[in-house]
């Protein structure tokens, strides 16, 4: 039977049953959404407060200027953020040339053509493999094959390999954000291409690589399995040699050789202990590690989010 | 006639080197370009060398097919399945928790949440994101682990239960952004039809977003698999590292990525078949995630934009 | 002047519109639609038809802080459309709308056509097999699409699209239809198409088109209303419209003096 053009009322008291119907289910599915990520995000609260508050006793000065020890309460992270900042160091020197100059070519220069492709899709390939994998590349090839052996340098370089897929797609992107008009005016005065990238395109894409290097620092600070697979010590009680030396030529490249640790192997090490004291250890390790990468973090996003607001072309 | 020499030489000379230094340049930055490739090349190579000594001592009838890995014991045997089981086992679980919560998460995001809570919410998970494994790992075991003991009494210590949840939370964010950014790239036009016809906001996302953005979504499942995979430290620090063929949560167990850890811990003889043997479990590894990966991008390239 | 037996289905009366950025889009409209004729409402762009048409089913009310002010009365139940205590949906259920461009949803042919039935809590598959059917008849597609029911919209081409959607809009039988621009995306072959249509359409319920072609509206309309800058300058049959306007402006709008 049709229903007639004009409603009776019997069909506009069904018809408001069913929107009644029909919108409270809208409202429970919002109630469901919201509860839902209410309760992730206070689960995830509570779980960081309780790392905090388990490790922040031990969150003295102390705890950064002492080695790890077998006796709990004397244990430090002295070698352990040493490690890590010197690993760092390494990564930022690889990673960031090669990845923003890979950038640069994929988006600047590479003419479309298998190369590219190819290029492109092994970016996007890596971005996807699991960590340790870089790991077992490292230690076979770096490791072995290359002698580099067990040593700061290595680690540098692996996590420079995890590194690079994501300063290549932010360089991408940022330089692809850049409209065309700017490099026009640039080639309009003279300039050289390699001109018109130095000096006008990396300028406005600064903010984006810079946000992608940001991210990609933090990342490698938390990464643990790549690390270890190539053979970090996780208990050692010296320091590697100083970069800086008393003797000319002040400067000394021994450290890249030797044997480390980074923070998050030390709170490895002391999570795989069944003593409560260095659990807590460990959970000040992780206070740590996450305040460091959550402020890293957040300065990408603060970055990304002034960029996006200021720049108007 | 004039004696001043002709300027265009002076030019010229500039020209060619400057040419010159950028055709260098260009091709310094192909070479950073070409590392991507070299990394893979790399991977593959490694992973294949190390195993080809591997493969002649153990046959791949054994490697495949035996529930026992024992490679560093006295009686050594070599059958990878444990080390699967424990995979698949602790993702599963992962993705029973992370697939229903991250897909609403993004469908009320998408449709449902105003412009501000969207705003606020997002970046919070993209720091979520970056929450280094190893901080999960310490959850699992010390928390969530204990926690579940009250529930289920007889739980051992180390089990599958509480690093697959915690595995589970840990994908969620990265489902939801995902999924979150296929939904919103479906044009405001589709759902004002949907709307038109006098639909809610629940029924314009179920039977209009969401089969619209539903290669992106699929997608960002099958990448949540991959990831959780290759994901190390939560099941190394909280499943234990005994391999162990079982699919029971409620025991424990060890994934390849854990074997491979747990031997990296301890001292090996390079080139020894212990060595070996986490370079053929790493091979399995790769070619699990490469697939994942790959079906990930064809399922996102597949339908997308039809509208 | 208007012949005296014409219904009124819906008057808007004083209605003012504001954006959510303040902007003050509509000023006093005040205009009748007549039972079972085509208005078309045509003006410069930016003068305000498509915000006034989307007013008719609350499309506005998607996009938080718009406001509106004064009434839409919708007849014969003295229903104020934009009253805030009547729900959009109920107004959408009664009032429907094919958009500019085709927007089929990704689904098949036929339960396109059948989304607002099925919306409605229609789901016995007799009625929906002979709602579609009718709804396609009506649209002018059924003969095309008869046996590929199953196929995906998104293979028609552009003006089956539009159809279908006309479809879709005609499935839930609606007492007015609104169509914003509805052939600005099409080819000729396929506007006649949908001119044609709609002259069939009106036998059965009211119409208001908004359209960017003056020439569309002298040949389909019944009622033209001039609008400008958010103002309704002339409301009448569109005859006295197009050969005989009140208002200078109209008349320099009709002859192309801007525009």
């Amino acid at each position: 039977m049709k229903k007639n053009n004009l409603p009776e009322n019997k069909n506009l008291d069904l018809i408001r049953a069913l929107i009644k119907k029909h919108k409270k289910n809208d409202q429970v599915f919002a109630g469901i959404g919201f509860f839902v990520i209410a309760s992730l995000a206070i689960a995830l609260l509570i779980l960081f407060l309780d790392l905090l508050l388990d490790g922040y006793p031990k969150i003295t000065l102390e705890f950064f200027s002492n080695f790890p020890s077998r006796k709990p309460e004397m244990a430090g992270i002295l070698s352990a953020w040493v490690g890590s900042a010197l690993v760092l160091l390494v990564t930022f020197f690889v990673a960031v040339p090669m990845g923003v100059a890979a950038g640069i070519y994929l988006e600047e220069y590479a003419k479309k053509g298998w190369l590219a492709d190819l290029i492109e899709i092994n970016v996007a390939n890596l971005a996807g493999v699991p960590s340790i994998i870089y790991g077992l590349l490292a230690l076979g090839l770096f490791v072995y094959e290359f002698g580099l052996g067990q040593s700061i340098l290595t680690a540098g370089l692996t996590l420079s390999l995890l590194m690079l897929p994501i300063v290549i797609v932010s360089t991408r992107e940022a330089i692809r954000g850049i409209p065309v008009h700017i490099r026009e005016a640039a080639f309009a005065v003279g300039a050289t291409k390699w001109q018109v990238t130095l000096h006008h395109v990396l300028q406005y894409a600064m903010g984006g690589v810079l946000t992608g290097i940001i991210i990609g620092m933090a990342r490698a600070i938390g990464e643990t399995a790549p690390v270890i697979t190539i053979g970090a010590l996780t208990f050692i009680a010296f320091m590697p040699p100083s970069p800086v030396t008393e003797v000319a030529p002040f400067i000394n490249f021994d450290w890249l050789d030797a044997g480390f640790t980074v923070l998050p192997i030390q709170m490895f090490n002391w999570i795989s202990r069944p003593e409560h004291a260095f659990h807590i250890n460990a959970a000040a390790t992780g206070a740590v590690i996450i305040i460091l990468t959550l402020l890293m973090n957040g300065m990408a996003i603060k970055l990304r989010y002034n960029i996006r607001k200021k720049i108007k072309w | 006639m004039s004696n001043t020499k002709p300027t265009i030489s002076k030019a010229l000379k500039k020209n060619i080197r400057r040419n010159f230094v950028e055709r260098l340049i260009e091709w310094a930055l192909m070479l950073s370009g070409l590392i991507a490739i070299l990394i893979t090349f790399g991977i593959v190579y490694i992973l294949v060398s190390e195993s080809i000594p591997f493969f002649e001592a153990v046959s791949i009838k054994e490697f495949l097919t035996s529930t026992i890995w024992t490679p560093n014991f006295e009686i050594k045997n070599y059958g990878i399945l444990p080390l699967v089981a424990g995979t698949v086992t602790i993702t599963g679980i992962a993705l029973i928790v992370a697939i229903p919560l991250g897909t609403i998460t993004a469908v009320y995001l998408s449709e449902f949440a105003s412009h501000r809570l969207r705003e606020t919410i997002k970046p919070i998970l993209e720091l979520l994101v970056g929450v280094p494994t190893v901080v999960f790992g310490y959850f699992a075991l010390l928390l969530v682990t204990p926690l579940l003991q009250k529930i289920i009494p007889d739980l051992p210590s180390f089990n599958m239960l509480g690093p697959g949840i915690v595995m589970g939370i840990m994908i969620v964010p990265y489902i939801a952004s995902v999924a979150e950014d296929s939904m919103r790239a479906v044009p405001m036009a589709m759902r004002e039809g949907s709307y038109a016809m006098g639909a809610t906001r629940f029924q314009t996302a179920v039977s209009v977003v969401m089969p619209a953005a539903l290669s992106g979504i699929i997608a960002a499942y099958i990448l949540a698999i991959s990831r959780g995979i290759g994901e190390t430290m939560i099941v190394a620090i909280a499943a234990g590292q005994q391999p162990n063929f079982t699919f029971n949560p409620v025991e424990s167990a060890a994934t390849i990525t854990a074997y491979i850890v747990s031997v990296a811990l301890g001292d090996l003889e390079h080139g020894g078949i212990g060595y070996q043997s986490i370079f053929a479990a790493g091979m399995v590894l790769f070619i699990m995630t490469l697939s994942l990966n790959i079906l990930g991008q064809w399922t996102r390239n597949k339908f997308s934009e039809r509208y | 002047m208007v012949k005296k037996q014409e219904i009124i289905k819906a008057v808007s009366k004083n209605f003012n519109f504001y954006y959510a950025d303040g902007t003050h889009a509509l000023k006093d409209i005040n205009v009748s639609l007549y039972e079972k004729k085509i208005t078309a409402l045509i003006g410069p762009s930016g003068c305000g038809k498509s915000t006034f048409l989307r007013s008719f089913n609350r499309m506005h009310d998607l996009y938080p802080g718009n406001k509106y002010q004064g009434e839409i009365i919708l007849n014969p139940d003295n229903t104020n459309i934009l009253d805030k205590k009547v729900d959009p949906i109920e107004v959408r259920m009664r009032i429907s709308m094919v958009f500019q461009k085709p927007n089929p949803f990704p689904k098949s042919i036929y339960e396109n056509v059948a989304y607002g039935l099925r919306v409605r809590g229609e789901n016995n598959k007799r009625m929906l097999d002979d709602k579609v059917e009718e709804a396609l008849k009506g649209a002018s597609l059924w003969n095309e699409v008869k046996d590929r029911l199953p196929d995906l919209a998104f293979n028609l081409s552009g003006g089956q699209q539009q159809r279908l959607c006309i479809a879709r809009a005609l499935a839930t039988d609606p007492e007015i239809m609104l169509f914003d621009e509805p052939t600005s995306a099409l080819d000729p072959i396929a506007t006649v198409n949908i001119e044609e249509l709609m002259s069939e359409l009106k036998k059965k319920l009211t119409i208001l088109i908004v359209t960017h072609n003056m020439q569309q509206a002298a040949r389909i309309s019944d009622y033209t209303a001039y609008m400008y800058l958010g103002k309704m300058i002339e409301f009448d049959e569109t005859d006295i419209i197009f050969t005989n306007p009140s208002k200078k402006e109209t008349e320099d709008y009709i002859t192309g003096k801007f525009g």
